[in-house]
């Protein structure tokens, strides 16, 4: 892949995939702050993604914003750009790079099941795939969502007096969330951290459903019995917190599989629901890419590319700095 | 095995030691025999199933997984019960057996068929009941319920006195459907075979300043509090039986202790080891601890002993309901009929006033051997656990120094939004060595200027641990000190607990390891 390197540059238009640092030109896949910086010169993406970048860092946090709609190619001089849906948040994409016949498809962060809160996923036929491994270990195989979230509302009923603080990330997850919930018939305001309230209403205004949420109030005298209370891990760890009696510690994502991560961050009840593709999800689309190299971005790259090698498949870790795991605690 | 992977499961997530025993409750409620006395047996670790090697269900895996994959699952996982749990890609329908019937299948499994049965097993279970399945062939749950919990849950489930519960637990073994069948009130309290059963010791509480007040000083006698392990001793027909505090059996750690008495007696003391009943430091007493093959040379050089306390039975009578004088004389005339050298009496202090045992403490203890005084009411029966008001525990000042914060975890339970476990050090050079950790000693306020101060001045975080900057100087109390080989440090605190905040001192003024150890080691 000589016109593409290891910093995701395509030099024949001089623009970059998700940039760390500021750059000219980029080509945002999705609002998540480890893909989406502020201070671009020209920032190319989908119309959800730009007006998320536009709520975290505000109205001009890049020079130039162009939308550009899924499924629709966008011709700059020689390469050819086509955003695919992701199906990992609102507005996130694949983005599909076509040069002197090669096609070269970025992933992004995805996941291939199905959610009401973005668009779903879709395959992508590619010569190359450049692909996250967040969850690249065969240990990660993310149960059925629904399941999930029936433990969150089992709980409520074994003990309708504690509140139930819900660790989420605040784009993404606290959507999906509270959406799963309405999917299980959940009709009760949803309580949620201040931090999540731009974002929650953006949601709304696309029109996604997510029924009635209100922001919590630290100063009133509300006791919050067997209500549920969505907030960012870190707000849970923090004095925040200190409000709430008697709480359970819930915490909502994929590493939650494993018990020890749970013990370790006193979670009570972990929740083992993720936005990101599981090791199956990984290694199937893989193969349904048809590709024959697969450069991997971040995450556990080691064993996805000891996969590849066992598919034969030529596998390459690029090892991305500055790619934090968002899900992390 | 659904049931009891749910019951582990939830006990490790949970953090409250008061929901813990709720958890416990309504599983003895809600599980019929002897499922739940298995469990109960499990937890606390009242079974081992040793048959089953866990290098077999390494192989096991390692011959479905491809290897690289699960190496690089495991480094990252960190715990092997887990990789497994979730690696495993098998899938077969059905259902394990109950937890009765698997310890029973493991236990008898024959080494032909382990694979197989191992395979299919794994295959059937569910993450959390192939998680359980690997800790229970294991061994050690590691879940964080002590067997203390357990009875406490026991307790509670059948409305009866924990106390009665520690007097038979160690006269009863699994599934233990006599224990439930009291518990549920469909039958008498077990009976126990007294001679091979270790009864719950009495303890002491700490004095503290305000009882002198209340106490008066001819009630009481004041004995040294050995600086040793406490022991339960049975003998029976020259045949002697050595337990610890917690009911371990620790008689072949102790294979020279003898006696040839052909009564069946149980007494209470201090295991020491020394010459001519004059104690070696605790830190010789540890060279013999936790050893399952004694050498000659270990017992030539640290030769055990035991300062006599109490005495509980003697020929089959039960002398626990009398009071102390009358249990002391009975004592005084088996130690002097049964005399050899691996009985001592623990010396009763004479003192006519609690000024004068005050100067006593002052100035006849010392430190290699005491670790305080022991002060008991004449008139106390043998009580089982920490009854109030009847013996108290009086121990040396505490040692201090100032050392510095290093690292920070939060705690659990209430403090579970505070960093309240703090790691300390001294200076080794000019690099910081810690010394040791503490989580209590500190009052409500002090623990929010900490909490602060650790969320205001990380430097780094490794996991849940925070490394904080070195500038926050804390008075460390300590009962004494110990050299160890498994601390970097070389040294380990006895009973550590932070008693001041010094923020006012600088780091600079924090002494040097070697020369803590010049001083209290």
């Amino acid at each position: 892949m000589k016109w593409i390197n290891e910093n995701l540059y395509i030099s024949p238009i001089n623009t970059y995939i998700d940039p760390s640092k500021p750059v000219e030109n980029a080509i945002i896949t999705h609002g998540h702050a480890d893909h989406a910086k502020p201070g671009h010169k020209n920032v190319l993406a989908t119309k959800e993604t730009i007006n998320i970048m536009k709520i975290r860092y505000g109205e001009n946090c890049a020079q130039n914003f162009q939308e550009l709609t899924l499924n629709k190619t966008l011709k700059i001089d020689d390469v050819k750009i086509t955003f695919y849906p992701a199906g990992h948040i609102l507005g996130s994409v694949q983005v599909l790079a076509e040069y002197k016949g090669e096609r070269i498809n970025f992933t992004g962060d995805y996941k291939t099941k199905k959610d009401k809160t973005c668009e779903n996923f879709e395959p992508v036929k590619c010569h190359t795939l450049v692909t996250e491994a967040t969850f690249g270990l065969p240990v990660f195989q993310h149960p059925n969502e629904h399941n999930e979230i029936k433990k969150l509302l089992r709980s409520l009923e074994l003990f309708p007096k504690r509140p139930h603080l819900v660790g989420v990330y605040a784009l993404g997850k606290a959507q999906r969330i509270i959406g799963l919930l309405r999917q299980q018939k959940y009709d009760k305001e949803i309580f949620i951290h201040g931090a999540l309230e731009k974002l929650c209403n953006y949601y709304v205004e696309e029109k996604i459903f997510l029924g009635k949420f209100l922001k919590t109030n630290l100063k009133d005298k509300k006791e919050y019995h067997g209500e549920i209370i969505l907030a960012p891990p870190s707000a849970i760890k923090n004095v925040w917190s200190r409000k709430f009696v008697d709480p359970i510690i819930c915490q909502v994502s994929g590493w939650m599989s494993i018990k020890q991560r749970a013990k370790q961050n006193l979670v009570e009840l972990p929740l083992i629901i993720s936005d990101h593709a599981d090791w199956n999800e990984l290694t199937q689309y893989i193969k349904l890419t048809g590709a024959e190299n697969v450069y991997v971005t971040h995450g556990r790259e080691e064993a996805i590319v000891h996969w590849c090698k066992m598919n034969q498949i030529n596998g390459l870790a690029l090892s991305l700095s500055g790619r934090e795991d968002e899900e992390d605690l | 095995m659904r049931s009891f992977s749910e019951l582990i499961n939830k006990l490790l997530l949970t953090s409250s030691r008061n929901r813990k025993v709720d958890v416990l409750c309504d599983y003895f409620k809600n599980t019929p025999d002897p499922d739940r006395g298995f469990t109960l047996a499990i937890i606390t670790n009242s079974l081992e199933i040793k048959n089953i090697p866990i290098s077999k269900i390494k192989e096991i895996v390692r011959e479905t997984v491809d290897e690289e994959l699960f190496a690089l699952s495991y480094d990252y996982v960190g715990d092997l019960a887990e990789t497994i749990s979730l690696i495993w890609p098998n899938k077969e329908n059905g259902n394990l057996p109950q937890i009765s019937k698997m310890i029973g299948i493991l236990k008898n499994i024959n080494k032909n068929e382990s694979t197989r049965k191992i395979h299919s097993f794994l295959s059937i279970a569910n993450e959390t009941e192939r998680w359980a399945l690997i800790k229970l062939i294991s061994g050690g749950l590691r879940i964080g319920v002590s067997s203390r919990l357990a009875k406490t849950a026991l307790a509670k489930f059948g409305e009866k006195k924990l106390d009665d519960i520690e007097k038979i637990w160690h006269g009863i073994d699994p599934p233990y459907e006599n224990l439930f069948k009291w518990l549920c009130d469909t039958g008498p309290i077990p009976e126990i075979d007294l001679k091979n059963t270790f009864n719950p010791m009495m303890l002491a509480n700490p004095l503290e300043d305000k009882d002198f007040i209340n106490l008066n000083c001819n009630n009481f006698v004041a004995e040294w509090k050995w600086d040793g392990i406490r022991v339960q001793i049975i003998i029976n027909d020259s045949n002697i039986k050595i337990f610890s505090r917690t009911g371990d059996d620790i008689s072949l750690s102790f294979p020279e202790i003898k006696s040839l008495e052909k009564n069946m007696v149980i007494l209470d003391g201090e295991l020491l080891v020394g010459r001519n009943y004059i104690p070696m430091n605790f830190n010789s007493l540890q060279q013999r601890l936790n050893r399952k093959k004694v050498s000659l040379k270990h017992i030539n050089d640290f030769p055990a002993f035991v300062k006599l306390y109490d005495i509980l039975y003697l020929n089959n009578d039960d002398l626990r309901e009398k009071n102390w004088e009358e249990r002391r004389n009975l004592l005084e005339n088996w130690y002097y009929k049964n005399k050899n050298e691996f009985f001592d009496l623990s010396k009763i202090i004479n003192f006519n006033s609690w000024k004068n045992l005050t100067a006593i403490r002052k100035n006849e203890i010392i430190d290699e051997q005491h670790e305080g005084l022991m002060i008991k009411r004449k008139s106390s029966p043998y009580i089982s656990g920490r009854p109030k008001g009847h013996w108290y525990k009086w121990k040396k000042d505490p040692k201090t120094v100032d050392a510095i914060l290093m690292y920070a975890v939060r705690g659990h339970g209430k403090r579970s939004s505070y960093y309240s476990d703090f790691t300390f050090g001294l200076w080794d050079g000019n690099q910081l060595s810690p010394i040791g950790k503490a989580y209590f000693g500190f009052n409500d306020n002090e623990l929010k200027i900490l909490d602060k101060f650790v969320r205001n001045n990380t430097i780094k975080k490794f996991g849940p641990v925070r490394e904080v900057e070195k500038t926050f100087v804390i008075e460390v109390a300590f009962d004494s000190v110990n050299s160890s080989t498994r601390h970097k440090s070389g040294v380990a605190l006895r009973f550590p607990r932070i008693k001041r905040l010094r923020e006012d001192k600088p780091t600079s003024e924090v002494i040097q390891l070697c020369e803590f150890k010049l001083e209290f080691l």
